[in-house]
């Protein structure tokens, strides 16, 4: 029941935002949001005690891998609530010059926010394929209006490039399904991976290989992975930060978990080496683009955003050599990386009013607390011990050279050196100066704090230590995925 | 059911090699009404529940509820000169014929069990979901974007078909549902295109790039 809950209550919540519109208003959406965010929060973690169960019915129901994924889900989502409070406590106008801020569809921040939260668990917490799709898609369509809030030129492009490249690309995903499908066409399955999983002897190789190719190529799409990435520095770099950090840090996932879903088919189906060449390919391309375009920008937004497509990569790669554990804390460590780092672009954005790297000069001196955790995530992201991001990079290094990966290891080597190098160049740039006078200042900033805080925090101890049962939990999510125990 | 196969082959010409943005729309919707009733003759009896109300929502979505949508942007858009191809029309046209003849050439190597339909299926298929692709890299109107989308959704539709009897009728009603959510959305995008830049030739939208 506890499933059922957690997808119908943001929507429902949602659905009567709809109604409350107006900018007098902004405050009761707010907490609308605020409550919606704590409901999912508390339910998620209730489903961690033994004894509440993780199924509903056939169609809705949590294994490891998707409890995984709505956690995270659940709890960016609960600490981008707290700092919307903060970020829309008055409106401000976008960093552009023609960036007028006509009234319009901006109410529709928080409906928007709670269907793509409903839209989210669903794909976690469904492991059949056609319902799978219907989730994802559902978080493209959910996020559109979000990526749009700002109402200039440049957000309609980005908005626009995303629906449609994502339809697109999740268009051929819903081909890959149904090539699945044919591939257990008269042996007697149902569309459940776990029924594909169960009978993955009669399957028929052909079909699967080209679903198996189809699904990479459209949910990949929506995750990021080059070449098909090209929405993604567009969307993240217009939506508003809180958006942003969603974006990078749960709507990614729910691309990469369809994916997976598959690459457990494979596995069990002996295409693993199929599937991995491919993913390590997709992988390494990503890592290549990434640092070519990091190198290059200009716009500390879109770096970030190209920072994701790099992580993306890492994790396309980390499964694709079978270092599933490595891969699932990554996932983890990515998200709340990124989170951080949308967090407080979000604060700089704020006061500085650019997104250009070359205007933003000692942020450690006039932003004190702002430019330490940006210091901290900006650290984390391009992998520098003792963050968790390191230790899961240098796991996925690790398992790959077990497992005999050293030229496609190598090339990741190269190419994080590569990110590192000139990522860090762009950070510190922005970090060391003299202390300026800002156009703008920050309000409610102790609302903007805490989601920062906490993630920065939670980084740095997943850095030096795992819980055992975070472990036991990650190890049993990757044996769904064929990783060695 | 040969020649409802045949019919949906057509439309998707007939949008390849139209000039006016209403017909296209009106053979689109033509072409989801074919879409509609192909799975309710496959089926033995035509009473039964499941295959009804399949035919009736999708029926409503694809050929009342979507291209009323789309001719209301129309309306609301003031389009003036209509469809404008980077490719041109006749060579749009060469180019489908192209794909035909790739996709029945290609029938060969895609020996998927088809039945109850004819093995017609999938080669009409490939030829609609790659029309599809076509129309939308040489369109440049948000509308006929849109189209290319619908046709190539289509396309993956009559593919799905061969096999749909696998899906339960909630997850088709969803997929149908995320379907008309996506145009509406799409419709409302257009929208804003036009109020910001009073016509909606996607070529606007340049701007976003990574070095300046």
């Amino acid at each position: 029941m506890i499933l059922l809950f957690l997808i119908t209550i943001p929507a429902l919540l949602g659905v009567a935002t709809l109604f409350i519109s107006g900018e007098e208003k902004r405050k009761t959406r707010r907490r609308i949001l605020m409550l919606g965010a704590s409901l999912h929060f508390a339910g998620t973690l209730s489903l961690y005690f033994s004894g509440v169960s993780r199924k509903w019915n056939d169609y809705i129901l949590l294994d490891p891998l998707g409890l995984l994924f709505l956690s995270i889900t659940s709890l960016l989502f609960f600490l981008v609530a707290i700092y919307s409070f903060g970020y829309f406590y008055k409106e401000h106008k976008p960093p552009t010059k023609e960036g007028g801020t006509k009234e319009g569809v901006r109410h529709l921040y928080t409906p928007c926010m709670l269907f793509f939260l409903s839209a989210m668990s669903l794909t976690t917490m469904t492991t059949h394929l056609g319902l799978l799709w219907v989730g994802i898609e559902a978080t493209t369509l959910a996020t559109a209006p979000l990526i749009y809030y700002h109402h200039h030129e440049q957000a309609l492009e980005a908005t626009w490039k995303y629906l449609l490249i994502c339809s697109v690309g999740i268009a051929l995903a819903l081909l890959g399904v149904f090539f699945i499908a044919a591939a257990g066409k008269g042996s007697g399955v149902d569309l459940f991976v776990e029924s594909f999983v169960e009978k993955a002897a009669i399957l028929n190789p052909r079909w699967l290989r080209i679903g198996f190719i189809l699904i990479l190529v459209g949910f990949g799409t929506k995750m990021g992975l080059a070449p098909m990435h090209t929405w993604l520095p567009d969307a993240h770099s217009e939506a508003p930060s809180p958006v942003s950090a969603l974006l990078s840090g749960a709507l990614l996932n729910a691309a990469f978990l369809g994916i997976l879903r598959c690459y457990q088919i494979c596995f069990a189906a002996h295409l693993a080496d199929f599937a991995g060449t491919l993913l390590t390919l997709f992988g390494l391309v990503s890592l290549f683009v990434a640092a070519v375009f990091i190198t290059a920008q200009r716009d500390y937004k879109r770096m970030l955003a190209y920072s994701s497509v790099e992580h993306m990569g890492i994790l396309s790669l980390g499964i694709g050599v079978g270092a599933g554990f490595g891969s699932l804390l990554h996932v983890i460590s990515h998200s709340l990386t990124k989170c951080l780092l949308f967090l407080l672009a979000g604060q700089i954005v704020l006061t500085y009013r650019t997104k250009k790297t070359t205007e933003v000069h000692g942020l450690l001196r006039t932003l004190p607390m702002t430019g330490i955790l940006f210091t901290i995530g900006g650290l984390a992201i391009v992998g520098f011990p003792p963050f968790s991001p390191f230790l899961s990079e240098f796991l996925i290094l690790k398992e790959g050279f077990a497992a005999g990966h050293s030229v496609a290891m190598a090339f990741y080597l190269i190419f994080l050196g590569i990110i590192f190098v000139s990522m860090s160049q762009i950070l510190f740039g922005m970090l060391q100066g003299e202390k300026r006078e800002l156009p703008h200042k920050m309000e409610r900033t102790y609302l903007m704090m805490v989601a920062p805080v906490f993630l920065a925090a939670a980084i740095f101890l997943f850095g030096f230590y795992l819980p055992a049962p975070m472990v036991v939990f990650l190890n049993s999510a990757a044996k769904l995925l064929g990783g060695p125990l | 059911m040969e020649w409802l196969i045949t019919g949906i082959i057509l439309t998707s010409f007939v949008v390849l090699g139209s000039s006016r943005l209403a017909s296209s729309i009106r053979m689109v919707a033509l072409q989801g009404g074919l879409l509609s009733i192909l799975p309710v003759l496959s089926r033995p009896s035509f009473f039964d529940l499941h295959g009804l109300t399949l035919f009736i929502i999708s029926f409503f979505i694809k050929t009342v509820a979507i291209p009323v949508f789309l001719f209301r942007s129309l309306k609301q858009a003031k389009i003036q000169k209509e469809v404008e191809p980077i490719v041109s029309l006749h060579l749009s046209l060469v180019g489908g014929g192209a794909i035909l003849v790739m996709a029945f050439a290609s029938l060969r190597a895609f020996p998927l069990p088809t039945a109850p339909f004819p093995p017609l299926i999938i080669p009409a298929a490939l030829t609609t979901v790659l029309i599809g692709f076509f129309l939308l890299v040489s369109r440049t109107k948000a509308i006929t974007q849109v189209i290319g989308f619908l046709i190539l959704e289509n396309g993956v539709f009559l593919f799905g078909m061969t096999i749909i009897s696998d899906f339960p009728l909630t997850v088709e009603m969803g997929v149908l549902l995320d379907l008309l959510v996506g145009v509406f959305v799409m419709g409302i995008i257009i929208y804003h295109i036009n109020k910001t830049f009073d016509h909606i030739d996607t070529q606007a939208l340049s701007k976003l790039r990574d070095v300046e």
